[in-house]
Parts: structure tokens; C-alpha cells; sequence
């Protein structure tokens, strides 16, 4: 029954992504020669004005360009010219450095808060005022005291990510069930192996449904700061092309970056289903 | 009752009050027991029994009295001291094993792997659980469950356990033969056992002694019913026992209709000295102190 429910669903969506493409490849082929003019100036124009071909690429000029991508992943012609795979690996180490400079933080931190309930309360106002602030708006600030783009960007990162995490963490760990410390409270269990054998593996579960947030955040902004700071990064590229006015690599970009978001978010699915536990 | 090795004394415990004022669950509360010994609380919802169990364990602090135990005052939680949850509240991403391996490794954290295995093992064989020991609890029935937190109590060796209503979420028939378990286990490793209940039956077939609480707020201990019945006596055959209505009947009729009155109807009531009831035959008799019973002819013909 649900193999076949999985079957169907399957068939479904490669009926819609068919049809989209179908759609896409209409939408943008060209109509026939539709203007005279000397074969220099027609080649000068191009196709966009020959033959009608919509200034959107279709499917098949997307797929082309993808597989050029897709075989050379890693060329550096100088800076404005580097493959996708380097332009991703940016990204990702950037989104990788933050991050984990965020679970370092916020982890301990999140601890704190949800075992004591004076520090929860002392910090709770600069919490709900720097919660709100978009990542961006740190930007200036960044680039004004680190005086690095680079850094910046993954200070952006550090930034939006240690939220999430910080008060899932907290929640937590405040919401560990009574009974579970009682339990290692009548077994005479010191605070910091409470905190490891019971408190951890009661919250984990939550923290890392804060951790699956986060890093889908992170993904979301180290686009817009890379497109800010520029240099590398698959931000970058984007605004970089966009600039180039090849709309293809656009495309490609936008592909890229779902498809990357898609596997972090999944990696990080995969660690919450392994400290899932089933009362 | 000269041995006092629990002895609850005058603790109190209030909560303030919805109007600003408090709010006293119970006042100067007295009670102790004798060493393995076996007493089961009854009493209505809400009149403070988990209260009282909590304070014993040490999970939660009177406002006022203090508990000693083997001659000490208690400070807080101890080993000495396990506590059998309603809940029965197993870490439910550890199996069966690591469960009560948590246990014993809190208890003598020196021990090496082997040897924790081994010592929590014979527990889970005890209660009736060897080849389950992979499992988690999320796998097991909620008699299962149960059975597990008794290996965990029980493998601590410690000097007194304390149960919260252990098996009220049970069906019947594990019930039964879980309340087996605990009674023969008590009496082979002679521990020291204060259980709360709200069944009757389970009272009367486990306990040594029923301590009977009016309702809250401000409950009191009324009266302590020493059971009648013998050491040897089996759970199937509880009511075949010519004391059992007897008894039965006067801890019912306190549950129907005397823990609402007791309070006007006894304006002395001494919570140092709370009465002892010990059944005859025919009539159930009180008397006002302990020492007197020894000499009390009811008691001569109950014998
Ligand atoms: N944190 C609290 N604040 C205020 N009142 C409380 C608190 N905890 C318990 N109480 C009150 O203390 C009284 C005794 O509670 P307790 O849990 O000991 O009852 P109980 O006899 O174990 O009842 P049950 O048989 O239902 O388990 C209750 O009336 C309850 O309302
Ligand atoms: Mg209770």
C-alpha cells in the first residue's frame, strides 16, 4: 500500500516536471526567421531578434550549459571566472565555518539558559532584541571592525545561525521531563554528568531540530551576503553572471544552490532521526 | 515499635495560597517504621501522600520538621534510599540493560564494564526479564516498564524503597503478579518498604501496617491499622483469612465517610500519638496508645 502510494507519487512528479519542461521549452523557442536583414547584422543580433527566441533560455540551453558545468567543475580563470564546484565550496566552507562557530556558542549557552532560570531571565531582553535583527543589517558593522570581506560574510553566518539553536537548546533542556531528573537525582547523578547522561539525550532531539533550522538559514543568507561582499562564492556567481547578463548560469545557479540546501538540510535530518528516541 | 529506623517528624508542607496567604497540604505529620517493615499510605487524591514519599526520597524539602533515617536527618537524595515511580520513568533511549546500568554505575562508579553488566543482569533476571534486555522501553508493556524501574530500584541494594502507586496503571493480572514480586522480594532481602496505594487489597496484602490520611488540605495521619492477617499469607487467598472483611471493611468505611469527618469528629487527635488499630473478629478495636495494646483483652481473643 505504501510502496504503492510512493510509486504513484513518483510517477506524479515526474509527470509535473515533464510537463513544466515542455511548458519551459514553448514558452521560450523560437518562432521562425521573423525579420529580413544582411547575414552580418543577423549574426550580430543573434537568435533573440532572427528568429523571434524569447531572451530566456530554455531547457535545453540550461541543460547544455549545466553538463559544461557539471564536467569541469574546478577551472580558475582569475577571479571572475572560477568553476561552480569552486564557487559552491565557498560557499559551503563559509556556511561550514559559521555554523560550527554557532553550535560551539550556542550549544553551551543554550545549556546555561534552560538550567538556570536567573540567566534566562538576565539575558532574555538582549535575546528578544538581537533575535529580530536581519543577519544583513550586521553586515556594515562587520566589514567596519573585522575589516575582512570574507570573515564578514561568516560572521553573517555565526550571526543567524546561533538563534535557532540557542533557544531550541534552551527549550530544550528547560523542558527535559521532571520525572527523567528525578531520576538521576535519587541515584545521587553529579550536575555535569546529569547534564551528559540524562539532559543531553532528553533535549537532543530539540537542539537539533534547532540545528536543521539554522542551517537552512545560513543557506538563505550566505547567498545575499556573498552577493554583497563579492569576490567568490556561489552569491557571487549569481550577481556576477547577472552583471554578465547570462541568464543561463543564473538559472544554473538557482538550481545549485536548492540542490545544496537540499543535502544539508537532509544531512541534518539524518543526525535528528539518530538521537530520535520513541517514548 | 522502639526501632525507629525511618522516623518522620513533624514536617509540614505549604504552598502559598491563590490569595497570598498559604496553603498547608499538612501540618506536624509524625510517622515512623520499624526496619523491614512494610507500610502502605492510603488516603485520598490530593491529600499529600506523594508529598510526604517525595519528602522521604528527598526530592523535595518540608517546610517544616525533618526526617531521619538510621539515626541521621536526611539531607536530600541518597542511594540508600530508591524510589519506585509511578511513571515508571526509564531514559527511554537506553534499553532494558542500560537502564539499570545507569543504576549501578551511579552507585559504584569504579566498576568496569563486565561487572556492571553482570550485577545489572541478575536484577533483570529477578523481576523476569531475561531476554529483554536489548529492548527499549518504548517495546516493552507498560508491566514490563514497571518491572524494570523494581530491577533498577532494587539493583542499588538499597535500605528503603519507595513506591508511588507502582502498579495503579497495570491491568489486574500483572498487577498480581507483580505485587508477588515485590512481596518476596522484600522479605528475602528484608527491605524496609513504604508504598503508596489507593487498592485496598494491595494494601492489605503487602503492608505490615496501613497508615490511613484524611483528605487535604491540612490531612493528617488518623490511625495506623496493623494488619491481622499472617506472615505467610498468599494474594489469592487474601479473603478466605477470617480477619480479611474485617480489616477491609474498616479501611473502606475510613475511605467512604471518616477521612471527610475526622477532623471534627476527633478535636483531640495527638499527631505524636496516632492511634493504633488492631482488628478482632468481630469488631475492629481502637486503642489510644501502642503500649496498651500488648495487654488488651480484644487482642487476647483475636489470638
Ligand atoms: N507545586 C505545588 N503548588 C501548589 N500546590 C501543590 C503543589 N504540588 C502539590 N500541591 C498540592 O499538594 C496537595 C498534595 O499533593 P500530592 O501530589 O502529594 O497528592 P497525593 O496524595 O499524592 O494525590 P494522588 O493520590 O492524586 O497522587 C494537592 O492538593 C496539591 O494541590
Ligand atoms: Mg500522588
Amino acid at each position: 500500500m505504501t510502496s504503492s502510494l510512493r510509486l504513484r507519487a513518483a510517477i506524479v512528479s515526474i509527470a509535473l516536471f515533464l510537463a513544466f519542461i515542455g511548458i519551459w521549452h514553448i514558452a521560450t523557442r523560437g518562432t521562425g526567421a521573423v525579420a529580413t536583414m544582411t547575414p552580418e547584422y543577423a549574426r550580430l543580433m543573434g537568435l533573440t531578434a532572427t528568429h523571434g527566441k524569447s531572451a530566456m533560455p530554455g531547457p535545453l540551453d540550461v541543460g547544455a550549459k549545466l553538463w559544461e558545468h557539471v564536467k569541469r567543475p574546478f577551472y580558475d580563470n582569475g577571479p571572475n571566472d572560477k568553476g561552480l564546484g569552486i564557487q559552491l565550496g565557498y560557499s559551503i566552507a563559509r556556511v561550514g565555518l559559521g555554523y560550527f562557530l554557532a553550535v560551539i556558542v550556542a550549544i553551551p549557552l543554550g545549556f546555561l539558559i534552560g538550567m538556570s532560570p536567573l540567566i534566562n531571565k538576565a539575558l532574555d531582553p538582549f535575546i528578544q532584541i538581537l533575535k529580530p535583527i536581519s543577519p544583513l543589517a550586521w553586515m556594515p558593522l562587520a566589514l567596519y571592525t573585522i575589516k575582512d570581506s570574507g570573515l564578514s560574510a561568516i560572521f553573517v553566518i555565526f550571526i543567524c545561525s546561533v538563534w535557532p539553536m540557542l533557544l531550541n537548546t534552551a527549550f530544550g533542556v528547560a523542558a527535559v521531563r521532571k520525572e527523567w531528573i528525578n531520576v538521576a537525582r535519587t541515584l545521587e547523578v553529579g550536575t555535569v554528568r546529569r547534564a551528559f547522561t540524562v539532559i543531553l539525550p532528553a533535549a537532543a532531539p530539540t537542539i537539533l531540530t534547532g540545528m536543521r533550522i539554522s542551517i537552512g538559514i545560513a543557506w538563505l543568507v550566505i547567498v545575499a551576503a556573498e552577493m554583497l561582499v563579492g569576490g567568490t562564492g556561489i552569491g557571487y556567481f549569481v550577481w556576477n553572471e547577472w552583471n554578465n547578463l547570462s541568464i543561463t548560469n543564473v538559472i544554473i545557479a538557482i538550481l545549485l544552490i536548492g540542490v545544496v540546501g537540499m543535502l544539508l538540510d537532509q544531512i541534518l535530518a539524518r543526525f535528528t532521526r539518530m538521537v530520535t528516541f520513541p517514548e | 515499635m522502639t526501632d525507629k529506623f525511618i522516623s518522620i517528624e513533624a514536617i509540614a508542607k505549604r504552598y502559598p495560597g491563590a490569595s497570598g496567604g498559604e496553603i498547608a497540604v499538612f501540618e506536624d505529620l509524625w510517622l515512623s517504621m520499624a526496619r523491614g517493615e512494610f507500610g502502605c499510605v492510603i488516603g485520598h487524591s490530593g491529600c499529600g501522600k506523594t508529598t510526604v514519599l517525595n519528602i522521604l526520597a528527598g526530592l523535595d524539602e518540608p517546610s517544616e520538621g525533618t526526617v531521619i533515617v538510621d539515626g541521621q536527618a536526611i539531607e536530600g537524595t541518597s542511594l540508600d534510599r530508591a524510589v519506585i515511580f509511578q511513571s515508571h520513568a526509564l531514559l527511554p533511549w537506553r534499553s532494558v540493560l542500560g537502564n539499570v546500568a545507569y543504576a549501578v554505575t551511579s552507585k559504584w562508579r569504579g566498576w568496569d564494564r563486565a561487572r556492571v553488566k553482570a550485577h545489572a543482569q541478575t536484577f533483570i533476571d529477578l523481576v523476569g526479564l531475561t531476554g529483554s534486555e536489548h529492548k527499549r522501553p518504548s517495546e516493552l508493556s507498560g508491566g514490563m516498564k514497571q518491572r524494570v524501574g523494581i530491577a533498577r530500584a532494587l539493583s542499588i541494594t538499597p535500605k528503603i524503597m519507595l513506591m508511588d502507586e507502582p502498579f495503579s496503571a497495570l491491568d489486574a493480572l500483572t498487577r498480581g503478579t507483580l505485587q508477588d514480586e515485590v512481596r518476596r522480594i522484600c522479605l528475602e532481602t528484608g527491605q524496609t518498604a513504604f508504598m503508596i496505594t489507593h487498592d485496598v487489597d494491595e494494601a492489605i496484602y503487602l503492608a505490615d501496617r496501613i497508615f490511613l490520611m484524611t483528605n487535604g488540605p491540612g490531612a493528617v495521619l488518623a490511625e495506623i491499622v496493623e494488619n491481622p492477617l499472617p506472615k505467610d499469607r498468599g494474594r489469592t487467598d487474601l479473603h478466605r483469612h477470617p480477619y480479611y472483611y474485617a480489616v477491609r471493611n474498616h479501611i473502606v468505611d475510613f475511605l467512604v465517610s471518616r477521612s471527610k469527618t475526622f477532623a471534627a469528629d476527633m478535636p483531640g487527635h495527638d499527631p505524636r500519638n496516632v492511634r493504633v488499630v488492631k482488628i478482632g473478629v468481630s469488631e475492629p478495636t481502637i486503642v489510644a496508645a501502642p503500649r496498651a495494646v500488648e495487654t488488651h483483652p480484644a487482642q487476647t481473643i483475636a489470638r
